[in-house]
């Protein structure tokens, strides 16, 4: 038996996209290409947009100049440059010259220096409601449920990627309702070991990252065969 | 506008006695209680200002004493002033008890001159301060007719100053009493008595002042009242019928009056950087919200939410009943210049409203971005910036090489051994150090009269992969930052 299928009407085709654009599943846009290959692969065509991110650094800079470079990937998407929203809690030390060295651009990055850890978290979930930020990065001294949750549905209804970075070296990953959790630690020999510690729906993995000297970009040095072996923490959490 | 018992009504207000009580407030000078400002009851008894209080209890034994209070009796001036914005933002304070309101242009809000003035003396008096307001050409006409008319003749008008001031004694020029009786006991009792004096004798005997101030009430120079607010070019009012509490009918208020002030701002091509509320209580109070925007906006819809999130802290007492909303700080904003915002690919103008948010509630100051600044020093090399402001042209560069990504505000001395360091004690960990470059030498900035040795900066990676940026200082290791 043949299945006939009648060539569908342009108009028709429209009226498809519009819905499907619309039935889309409201958390998360569209996969953003970190130029890292084997990275995208492990996320599925890019990184999530649209949710909230945690980061957990060694207390150095390192997962610093991830995120700075994860922003600048999401701000220079689709050719259009935007800003994004940069906070910390009290005087902070970011020192924004040295972001241009992972590609975003300080004169585009807003700094917010908030007195509270309230006031962060409620500047960013606001941040997250603004679709013309390309993304909001906080710094903060600790994790929680409730406050993960509001900002999981805040980035999925913005469509803004979030980023909380706990920069503790001892850092306990707690429950949260974050959509990925990278573990990002400073290696000798310029090198980074990024760890995909949690994706929901996703798998984990790690990866070894160094900079390319002629291009400045990051380029993925290694794989690792599990990332939870490499990183004791991740077992834990 | 008169208030010839501020000192007591005020008083009376706070600690309320039956209207038949007699009540001064009393100075010590010289170890003599003396009466400063008796009210109009213990006024008609006799008691005036200078009396001592021994005297004056001997004239109305059921006195109520009270301390005299000059700053506070000016603070409370100073709020009624503002509250009479709602007639006029042009309000001056007039001495310790009298204020001038500028009602050029706005008497027709309020029904005419004679209705504006029925209706701030009656609202005054529901308050419980006694008040003469009178209107005239100049603000000395009306300070004379307010102190020296009777009631039913309080409204001068048009041209008529003249006529008006001639039958009134010379001390309604707003002469020193001392003046005055010179003037008198020459028999110049009525001003009318000067109008023929020749001005150059009248200045022989009595100084510039008679000749000024007569020239002031007649309107033959300018007296232009300086308000103590400054008065906002664009402003709209709303007078309530019904006085309202709940903030949802301040806020569809608020709505009209945000849509009436973008229509004014529209036509005169400005935008709004700052915008006031002034809700009108009715006791007398005057709630003031303010919100500040990040580029001039006349955008109804955005305008509102900036103070939709504040508007229930404003405490509406036992109602509002009139809201004045104006703009006190604008800048130009075309039509065009929003259109071609509009085009721009989520640039400025998209981020605005954001950044109102957050700047209206932390706080502008906390937020801001970087543009580079001439400096070889890293901690100088950027400046901070208004988050949208337009960075200057020609852009600054920032340096080839740029510096780390965490910099400490002041750089921590630390334990090294070695030149550069073979390792570091840092936040009580030992770091060997495995890698070292450097060293780049960074000046003190001589021309900024800074003297000191220079810094050779070196930067150090050590066996866990931890990256930092230390200088070297006659003969001192300290760390400044932190690279990813």
């Amino acid at each position: 038996m043949e299945a006939r299928i009648a060539q569908p009407k342009p108009l028709e085709i429209q009226a498809l996209r519009s819905f499907l654009a619309r039935s889309a599943p409201v958390s998360g846009g569209l996969p953003c290409p970190l130029g890292l290959p084997a990275l995208d692969r492990a996320l599925g065509d890019g990184l999530p947009t649209g949710c909230l991110q945690e980061v957990i650094g060694d207390g150095g800079a390192a997962a610093a100049g991830f995120c700075a470079f994860l922003l600048a990937r999401l701000a220079a998407r689709e050719g259009a440059a935007r800003s994004v929203l940069w906070g910390w809690i009290g005087e902070g030390d970011l020192y924004p010259p040295g972001l241009a060295a992972f590609g975003l651009d300080p004169a585009r990055t807003i700094l917010l220096s908030a007195s509270n850890p309230a006031d962060l978290l409620w500047a960013m979930e606001e941040g997250l409601r603004c679709p013309a930020l390309a993304g909001v990065m906080m710094e903060v001294d600790r994790l929680d449920l409730v406050a993960s949750r509001r900002l999981q549905l805040a980035a999925a209804a913005g469509g803004v990627t979030g980023f909380l970075l706990a920069r503790g070296l001892r850092h306990q990953a707690a429950v949260s309702a974050a959509a990925l959790r990278w573990r990002i630690q400073g290696l000798p020999g310029e090198r980074w070991r990024v760890v995909l510690e949690r994706r929901r729906g996703g798998r984990p993995g790690a990866w070894i990252l160094e900079k390319d000297d002629e291009t400045d970009r990051f380029v993925v040095a290694a794989e690792l065969a599990d990332g939870s072996l490499e990183s004791p923490a991740a077992a834990a959490g | 506008m008169w208030l010839p018992s501020w000192p007591t009504d005020h008083l009376n207000r706070r600690r309320p006695l039956p209207a038949e009580t007699p009540v001064v407030t009393v100075e010590e000078i010289g170890g003599r209680a003396l009466i400063v400002a008796p009210n109009g009851v213990a006024a008609a008894g006799g008691i005036l200002p200078g009396l001592s209080l021994a005297d004056a209890r001997t004239l109305l034994p059921g006195l109520a004493v009270f301390p005299a209070d000059p700053a506070g009796d000016a603070a409370a001036l100073a709020r009624l002033a503002d509250w009479c914005n709602r007639y006029t933002p042009l309000v001056a304070m007039d001495g310790a008890d009298g204020l001038w309101l500028d009602i050029t242009g706005s008497a027709h809000l309020f029904g005419g001159e004679a209705d504006l003035l029925v209706d701030l003396r009656h609202r005054l008096g529901r308050l419980g301060y006694r008040s003469r307001a009178a209107i005239a050409d100049t603000s000395g006409a009306a300070w004379a007719a307010a102190r020296f008319l009777p009631a039913g003749d309080r409204i001068v008008a048009s041209g008529e100053a003249r006529d008006m001031l001639a039958e009134l004694p010379v001390a309604a020029l707003r002469l020193p009493p001392a003046l005055a009786g010179d003037l008198e006991r020459l028999g110049l009792r009525r001003i009318a008595d000067l109008y023929p004096l020749p001005r150059a004798a009248l200045a022989r005997r009595f100084g510039l002042l008679p000749g000024d101030r007569l020239d002031r009430a007649l309107g033959r120079c300018e007296e232009p009242i300086s308000p103590r607010l400054p008065a906002p070019f664009h402003v709209v009012r709303q007078v309530l019928a019904e006085p309202i509490i709940d903030a949802d009918n301040l806020a569809a208020v608020l709505q009209r009056l945000l849509m009436r002030l973008c229509r004014e701002l529209t036509l005169a091509g400005q935008g709004a950087r700052r915008l006031e509320l002034l809700c009108y209580r009715v006791d007398g109070r005057v709630a003031k919200l303010a919100v500040g925007t990040s580029r001039p906006t006349r955008e109804d819809r955005a305008l509102i939410r900036l103070f939709a999130e504040r508007l229930e802290r404003i405490d509406p007492g036992f109602g509002i009943e009139a809201v004045a909303l104006s703009a006190p700080h604008v800048e130009p904003l075309a039509d065009l210049q929003l259109a071609l915002r509009r085009g721009e690919e989520a640039g400025p103008v998209e981020l605005a409203p954001l950044i109102d948010r957050l700047g209206n509630r932390l706080g502008f100051d906390r937020l801001a971005r970087a543009i580079p600044q001439e400096s070889h020093l890293p901690e100088r090399a950027l400046q901070r910036l208004g988050p949208l402001a337009p960075a200057p042209h020609p852009p600054a560069r920032w340096p080839a090489c740029p510096g780390p990504l965490r910099l400490l505000a002041r750089p921590e001395r630390v334990q090294a051994a070695g030149d550069p360091p073979q390792e570091f004690l840092w936040q009580r960990r030992r770091h060997r150090v495995r890698r070292a470059q450097g060293p780049a030498r960074i000046a003190p900035e001589w021309w900024r009269g800074e003297t000191g040795a220079a810094r050779d900066y070196w930067r150090l990676e050590d066996e866990e992969g931890g990256r930092f940026w230390l200088y070297g200082q006659a003969g001192g290791w300290y760390l400044h930052g932190l690279f990813a």
